[in-house]
């Protein structure tokens, strides 16, 4: 079983609409959103939820204000600024915990004086098993302002593996988050091949040198696409000459297409309209599986 | 005052939006980079960036004289950072988030901590404009302690942009606690809007002032304008979809610069935002 995973470094540069038309062309794959705080591949995938799980992670702590006395050892012993100091109802300070910023370490519960830090478990968001058009499909929704990204994605990308072999599917497409930092390390690491979506801009090739490290560092085979191409197209020659000097292969160019959003606004894959840059993709795809 | 610049959706034009914006303001304002993972505002800027500290995150080091494996350290370590099978424990630094709870609860004194290098804070100057840039490693997985390092530069009484990453989680919320105002820049089609609410839910739930900025305008359909409008949240600005902004940018060219009709919209979007934190601010007193 192969695992392709879609990345990009900058956002924004056509991952999912790429990813949504391998699913199409792929020969019965599994697909995985991992980009768990902006999925957006259910919009083109259009998936019938089957199974929906809640997603449990870590802990959160609470101060008990009936217990608290207030001595503010937990204020001092915080390290991610999550204990503030306020006015309580009686005209006095109160300590209370900031739940976006507490990370969660525990440090605060330990070491109170009088026990009266409480470090319930924290939902963090869902993860969904679903069909589409294109086979089953697994995806999820990060909490608001919730952390533990990079284990949500750890979550979906081994429920896609066992999909896949229970069902003895022989790929499963990824689509990844944008940056390098800890979804991304999460969604890439232990697969077999990425492909980076990048575009002929300063930050497309900026980033592009990021992505290509952490390749290496991780020892994975990339492949580098340029999607709209002509925007620039000397931009895209350097960048794919850098991709090379990577030791990445270079898959081919999208051309720029607005018919790429329309598609999108139609909920479909590009590949499932006459768009031209559908041919640009399944040019792509074929390369992919020399 | 300090205003965010974020988008949930990558490639939305945030970069754009915050130079320009520091651009147009056209008095002494610090850019803050965010986005420590793709960091991109020094690429619109002249000048060259000048390394302004290493910064680390504290991990433990155990000294093997001093342990009897008592195993206190990874009982209290959330993150299975540090491990003791009854033995000197095992360190796994990429897991570290730095908490120093096993370094505290050690009864021995047999742990201290030493610094692992995760990134850098750069700075350039380029006329009005300070940049801050942070700079995450590659390989490393924790961007909001670097997030906080680039903060710990703003200069009070100073105004200052901070450009945000992508998406809606830790290093999102990171960099907009605390600020006076976000600017969430989004595009007109499913995804822009998808990804729209849900960093709209992530502000509302740090209670921070917002207004949006839709980029690429006349690209989809009027989905966004709809929900803005049926949400109450104030469209401050739109940039057209004009290709000549998508080459200026490809080359790393400011669009007030190279494309002056459109210095209006952002003069405009500045004095729209002043407005909004104005009137944030007599709610709030």
């Amino acid at each position: 079983m192969k695992e392709l995973v879609v990345i990009s470094g900058k956002g924004g540069t056509g991952k999912t609409s790429i990813t949504a038309s391998f699913a199409v062309l792929a020969e019965r794959p599994v697909v995985a959103d991992c980009d768990v705080d902006a999925a957006d591949l259910h919009l083109l995938l259009d998936p019938r939820v089957k199974e929906r799980h809640d997603f449990w992670s870590g802990h959160e702590a609470v101060i008990r204000q009936e217990d608290c006395t207030a001595c503010g050892q937990c204020y001092e012993d915080c390290r991610y600024d999550a204990i503030r100091l306020v006015d309580d109802v009686a005209g006095g300070k109160a300590y209370v915990i900031d739940p976006p910023s507490c990370e969660g370490c525990g440090v605060c519960v330990h070491f109170c004086p009088v026990q009266a830090i409480d470090f319930p478990e924290r939902l963090c968001g869902e993860w969904m098993i679903s069909e589409t058009r294109c086979g089953p499909m697994v995806h999820a929704r990060l909490g608001i302002a919730a952390e533990n990204s990079g284990k949500l994605v750890s979550t979906v990308r081994k429920e896609a593996r066992r999909l896949a072999e229970e069902g003895d599917h022989p790929l499963i497409l990824v689509d990844g988050p944008p940056g390098i930092g800890c979804p991304v390390i999460a969604s890439l690491t232990g697969s077999s091949a990425v492909l980076v979506v990048t575009e002929p801009t300063v930050s497309g090739e900026h980033d592009l040198e990021r992505v290509l490290s952490l390749t290496k560092h991780f020892d994975i085979p990339a492949s580098v696409s340029v999607n709209k191409w002509d925007l620039n197209p000397e931009m895209t020659e350097r960048i794919e000459e850098k991709a090379l000097n990577f030791g990445a292969r270079v898959v081919g160019r999208v051309r720029y297409d607005r018919s790429v959003t329309l598609a999108q606004i139609q909920q479909k894959t590009v590949v499932e309209t006459d768009a031209g840059s559908g041919d640009d993709i399944r040019r792509i795809w074929s390369a992919l599986q020399e | 005052m300090i205003l965010a610049v974020a988008s949930g959706k990558g490639g939305t034009g945030k970069t754009t939006v915050a130079v320009n914006l520091a651009r147009t303001l056209g008095s002494p304002v610090q850019l803050l980079d965010c986005d420590v993972e793709e960091p991109n505002d020094h690429l619109f800027l002249r000048g060259t960036l000048d390394l302004e500290e290493i910064v680390n995150i504290p991990i433990p080091e155990v000294d093997e004289s001093l342990c009897d494996g008592c195993g206190e350290c990874g009982r209290i370590c959330e993150f299975h950072a540090i491990v003791s099978f009854g033995t000197v424990p095992l360190v796994f630094p990429e897991l570290c988030h730095g908490c120093g709870g096993c370094t505290k609860v050690c009864p021995h004194d047999a742990i201290h901590e030493a610094d692992s290098r995760m990134g850098v804070v750069e700075l350039l100057q380029d006329g009005d404009i300070t940049l801050v840039q942070g700079r995450l490693d590659v390989g490393v997985a924790m961007a909001p302690p670097l997030i906080r390092a680039v903060k710990a530069h703003l200069r009070a009484g100073m105004p200052a942009i901070l450009d945000a990453p992508p998406g809606t989680s830790c290093p999102v919320v990171t960099t907009v606690r605390q600020t006076d105002f976000v600017l969430m820049v989004t595009e007109p089609t499913p995804f822009g809007l998808h990804d729209l609410t849900l960093a709209v839910g992530m502000v509302r739930e740090l209670g921070v002032p917002f207004g949006v900025v839709v980029n690429r305008y006349g690209v989809g359909d009027d989905r966004v304008h709809v929900y803005c409008r049926e949400e109450g949240i104030p469209i401050l600005a739109e940039i057209p979809d004009d290709r000549r902004i998508a080459e200026a940018y490809s080359r790393g060219d400011l669009m007030v610069d190279v494309l002056p009709e459109y210095r209006g919209v952002f003069e405009s979007l500045l004095s729209k935002i002043n407005d909004c934190v104005a009137t944030a601010d007599l709610s709030s007193s």
